[in-house]
């Protein structure tokens, strides 16, 4: 079941009305149960790799926190010095340590052999490839788990903060299981941490009409991102990609902003009907984007974009790796052969390039994304090393930083950087990208702007006005947005105009949004058969 | 303190560390220089702050990281 | 989110303190009926608008809905796709034969969705007999969205058409289009013309108690060799529609005739000649096979066909509708209903509207040398 499906809004409709019917207490049962079917929508036979993990991951952590207890008591139990403590939790971390590692091994292994197996068949075959051997392994045909990166992560997460004994483990298996397979979440997101649902899904929630219009008004909104914008956008971004013998010079360009503009509507969009979805159910759902083109580095952007998986990433990768065992002894080293300067940077360097390539191979298993991952991490620690350079050239020039003009310079700055990383997503492979967008300064010319060049991206006139009136009103909301809740705002207006401007954006999403068959009116000329 | 304080500004000087509780939160110290700041306390305090401490609560505010850096010197 | 729940309780008494809580909750809810009832009639009106009318070159669509507009009740009910909107002419049956028929045929209509207008005829009336066209036996399932659509959004709601459309709708069509047809047709934003303002409220009369006039004609042209088939049987859900539309037939005392149109492309296969035959001599049934009766019938096919021999015009139509007659008059018993002051007086006025449309057409053909309604110049 896709977001944009009438199963899908008959199934959420279904379930609300049912929600609110039953007695507080039976709701995460239905949720619960809710999220099965949707599960088993998706096909029966991956259903039992979520079920691994829920159920491992539930029973390393109950482990991990009885552990956890055994310490605390213990210590209380014998009193113990400083000393004798220290060595005893050291001694305790090292039991918790191995079942910890189990969990890891069992959840990102699924993950891992699921998702990577056909990267590593395609690399393998590669170096068999190059190494002159006439064999090769044919790749896998598996099914993909719904949800399964965004699952594990919210399992790993979990686990590791029991291990580091942040929160409780829960004992129900059930509320568990909610916690992993919350269907809202399942589809793109966003990861939420346990200790942030726990409570939201153990509550009974009374039908609060407030929570209830402000979730569908959201939910609205997403699919006027999706379907007005990153739908139709998606098909030049498609033409510009598959034919790069035709589409170069400024056909390039407006591929890279229509892309730009097409992923933020599209990823945001349906993260806007998922929270929308949970916020009807009275359920709060970890923000994920926070007007991510208004950063001014890159590295904001990345604070701002998919926020979940980027503090997930950081919390649980990055910094850990920064201060790992390995990471200490060569910033060690390094300090002391290779001078104070690198050793210093070394836990930075070592920790942002794992998290990038671990980024990137989490957007897609190829080498295309894993560089991607590169450039973005070259470009984050360029700027960190030029960042004394540009504090210098503030205190020359105090006046200009506070300036609306440079900010909006580095709002543009940042955002065409990004578009043109964003490229090799959809070019694939560094030189075509390089090429390509070299080609917008070789072969410009603005001639597709009047000869219909433009009409040829399968958009026709309706189709690109309607899409750029839609980015405009997206980045007006966004405009409203920094001064505090659109929707409150809309909510304090009389209810003439409350009326008006959500029932005419839904006539808009109805009438003007790119969905279903569409309309061919030669298909309807009665071809004689 | 005085010793933390100048090791943040030598990481961003434009913040005033003394007023400021949200450090993370609101950019101004990123997480490179969060890394980089957990090895500057481990140089100056001969404290290691272990990855499951190395929380935005921790480090949103001097005061904050120095109570942290307190706290696992008496452990 | 945090601050807007502060306001919210603020702002409630200060409304409440003009009004009594009950007042104010009249209030609310006449508030929301107002809402509601706006939004549906905003809704309703551009469904309506964006709904196509069917008015110009595809005036297919509107065959199936027109059916309900009748008063009279009909001897003869005529089921089947093009081979019989386009070829027999009902009033042609009245006027030399007395015969009240209608036809209710339609694009690619499948043998499925024939069992279904059957049954919502029914509903409304009660023939002597019923003549089917047996060409679309060899469609299992329908080949282009458009055709469900023309055949299937014209019938009334009954449980007929929820069941013709789970039976006959292609994998991409939804019921819910069915229910609220602007999901289907929203994207027609970008043609709306004249006619859909036009039509808005009403369409106009398109067909001859379900034919589908043309007066133009254009001679036979080559067809290509038939292809030899693996496999001749008729799919099974044809032969199992089929059997139920003999088996209402019977269970109401209605005569079912099998037709197949003298129409030379696509082929009519011997072997389902065959099939066809060894069914209605199982069944007793009559059957019409008006291929080998060409010449007795009169076609030419470079006088009496609009469309290279594949469709009759007009001229073919009531030649084919006067050996029809005939075979119907003798084989089925149907009376001579002409005679009844009042019904007469209807079909007067369908003649009139028959004979008017096929002048206008030649008027056209005079001018033009073409119909501008349905074809460009050649």
């Amino acid at each position: 079941m896709l977001l944009v499906s009438y199963a899908f809004l008959s199934f959420f409709a279904l379930l609300a009305v049912v929600y609110y019917l039953i007695p507080g207490r039976y709701q995460w049962l239905l949720l619960l149960g809710a999220s099965l079917l949707f599960y088993l929508s998706g096909g029966w036979k991956t259903i039992v790799f979520i079920l691994v993990t829920i159920f491992t991951t539930w029973l390393l952590a109950l482990k991990l926190g009885k552990l956890h207890k055994g310490t605390k008591a213990y210590i209380k139990e014998h009193g113990l010095g400083r000393e004798e403590k220290k060595a005893y939790r050291a001694a305790r971390k090292k039991v918790a340590w191995r079942f910890l590692l189990l969990g890891l091994w069992i959840d990102v292994g699924i993950l891992a052999v699921l998702k990577y197996t056909n990267f590593a068949v395609d690399n393998i075959n590669g170096f068999l490839h190059f190494m002159g051997s006439g064999e090769s392994l044919s790749p896998v045909d598996w099914l993909l788990p719904l949800g399964i990166s965004y699952y594990t992560f919210q399992s790993v997460g979990y686990l590791i903060d029991v291990y580091r004994g942040k929160y409780e483990p829960e004992k129900d298996l059930g509320r568990f299981a909610l916690f992993v397979s919350f269907f809202p979440q399942l589809i793109q997101g966003p990861i939420s941490r346990f200790d942030e649902m726990k409570e939201q899904f153990k509550a009974s929630h009374a039908f609060d009409s407030r929570q209830v219009a402000f979730g569908l008004q959201r939910m609205l909104w997403g699919y006027f991102k999706k379907l007005i914008v990153a739908d139709r956008l998606v098909h030049a971004v498609a033409a510009v990609s598959q034919d790069t013998d035709t589409y170069r010079g400024i056909f390039v360009l407006v591929g890279m902003l229509c892309y730009t503009v097409q992923i933020y509507a599209d990823f945001s969009g349906g993260i806007d009907i998922v929270i929308g979805i949970a916020q009807v159910f009275g359920i709060c759902l970890p923000e994920n984007f926070h007007r991510p083109y208004f950063s001014k580095t890159v590295g904001e952007y990345w604070r701002r974009w998919h926020m979940s998986l980027m503090t997930w990433l950081r919390e649980y990768i990055f910094y850990p790796a920064s201060v790992c065992g390995p990471v200490t002894k060569l910033t060690r080293w390094n300090k002391k052969y290779l001078g104070e300067a690198i050793g210093r940077r070394t836990p930075v360097y070592a920790a942002s390039l794992l998290v990038w390539a671990v980024t990137g191979i989490w957007h897609g298993a190829t080498w295309g994304f894993v560089i991607w991952g590169m450039i973005n991490c070259f470009v984050l620690l360029a700027a960190s090393e030029l960042a004394p350079w540009q504090r210098r050239f503030h205190e020359k020039h105090p006046k200009i930083k506070d300036q609306t003009f440079f900010k909006i310079f580095q709002i543009g700055r940042t955002l065409l950087l990004l578009s043109m990383i964003q490229t090799l997503e959809y070019y694939k492979t560094v030189p075509r990208m390089f090429g390509m967008l070299g080609s917008i300064l070789t072969e410009w010319s603005l001639a597709p702007f009047f000869n219909g060049g433009l009409l040829t991206l399968g958009l026709d006139g309706w189709d690109w006005l309607l899409a750029a009136l839609g980015t405009i009103l997206m980045l007006m909301v966004s405009l409203i947005q920094r001064k505090g809740s659109v929707r409150a705002r809309i909510a304090a207006q009389p209810w003439a105009v409350r009326f008006l401007l959500w029932s005419g954006l839904f006539v808009t999403v109805l009438i003007f949004g790119a969905y279903g068959q569409g309309f061919d009116a030669s298909q309807f000329i009665y071809n004689q058969f | 303190m005085e010793d933390l304080l100048e090791i943040l500004r030598e990481i961003n000087p434009d913040v005033d560390y003394e007023t400021c509780d949200r450090l993370v939160e609101d950019g101004h110290i990123t997480s490179m220089q969060i890394v980089m700041l957990v090895g500057e306390i481990n140089q100056e305090f001969g404290v290691a702050i272990p990855a499951d401490k190395i929380l935005p609560e921790y480090f949103n505010s001097a005061k904050s990281l120095y109570a942290l850096i307190q706290e696992l010197e008496e452990e | 989110m945090m601050d807007e729940k502060k306001d919210a309780p603020e702002q409630a008494p200060q409304r409440s303190l003009k009004r009594s809580p009950k007042h104010r909750s009249a209030a609310v809810f006449g508030r929301v009926v107002v809402c509601a009832a706006i939004l549906c009639g905003v809704l309703w009106s551009l469904q309506r608008l964006l709904v196509p009318k069917y008015m110009g070159r595809v005036v297919e669509g509107n065959l199936i809905s027109e059916y309900y507009g009748e008063s009279g009740d009909h001897e003869l009910i005529i089921l089947g796709d093009c081979e019989v909107y386009e070829n027999i002419s009902p009033v042609i049956l009245w006027e030399e034969f007395g015969i009240a028929s209608y036809i209710r045929g339609s694009a690619q209509q499948l043998i499925p969705q024939s069992y279904y207008l059957l049954e919502d005829t029914l509903r409304r009336e009660h023939p002597q007999a019923v003549l089917l066209s047996v060409a679309a036996m060899q469609e299992g399932e329908q080949t282009n969205e458009a055709y469900n659509r023309m055949t299937m959004e014209g019938m009334e709601w009954s449980r007929y058409k929820l069941e013709a459309i789970r039976t006959t709708g292609m994998e991409e069509e939804h019921l819910v289009e069915y229910l609220f047809p602007l999901l289907r047709y929203h994207s027609r934003f970008k043609e709306l013309d004249q006619d859909d303002i036009r039509y808005f409220w009403r369409r106009g009369k398109v067909s001859h108690n379900g034919y589908y006039m043309r007066a133009d004609v254009r001679p036979l042209t080559d067809f290509p060799t038939p292809r030899r088939r693996a496999d001749y049987r008729f799919p099974e859900i044809s032969t199992q529609y089929l059997e139920k539309i003999r088996a209402l037939c019977e269970e109401e005392g209605i005569q079912l005739v099998l037709m197949k149109a003298p129409s030379l492309y696509p082929v009519w296969y011997d072997q389902w000649e065959e099939q066809i035959r060894g069914y209605a001599e199982a069944h007793q049934l009559l059957y019409i096979n008006c291929i080998p009766a060409i010449e007795e019938i009169g076609l030419d096919f470079n006088e009496d066909t609009y469309d290279g021999g594949l469709h009759m015009n007009v001229y073919g139509a009531e030649k084919l509708t006067r050996y029809l007659g005939r075979i119907l008059q003798e084989g089925c018993g149907l009376k001579d209903l002409r005679g009844d002051p009042e019904r007469d007086a209807l079909w007067e006025e369908k003649s009139r509207f028959y004979r008017e449309m096929k002048e206008a057409q030649e008027a056209d053909l005079e001018q033009y040398g073409y119909l501008p309604q349905f074809t460009d110049p050649e």
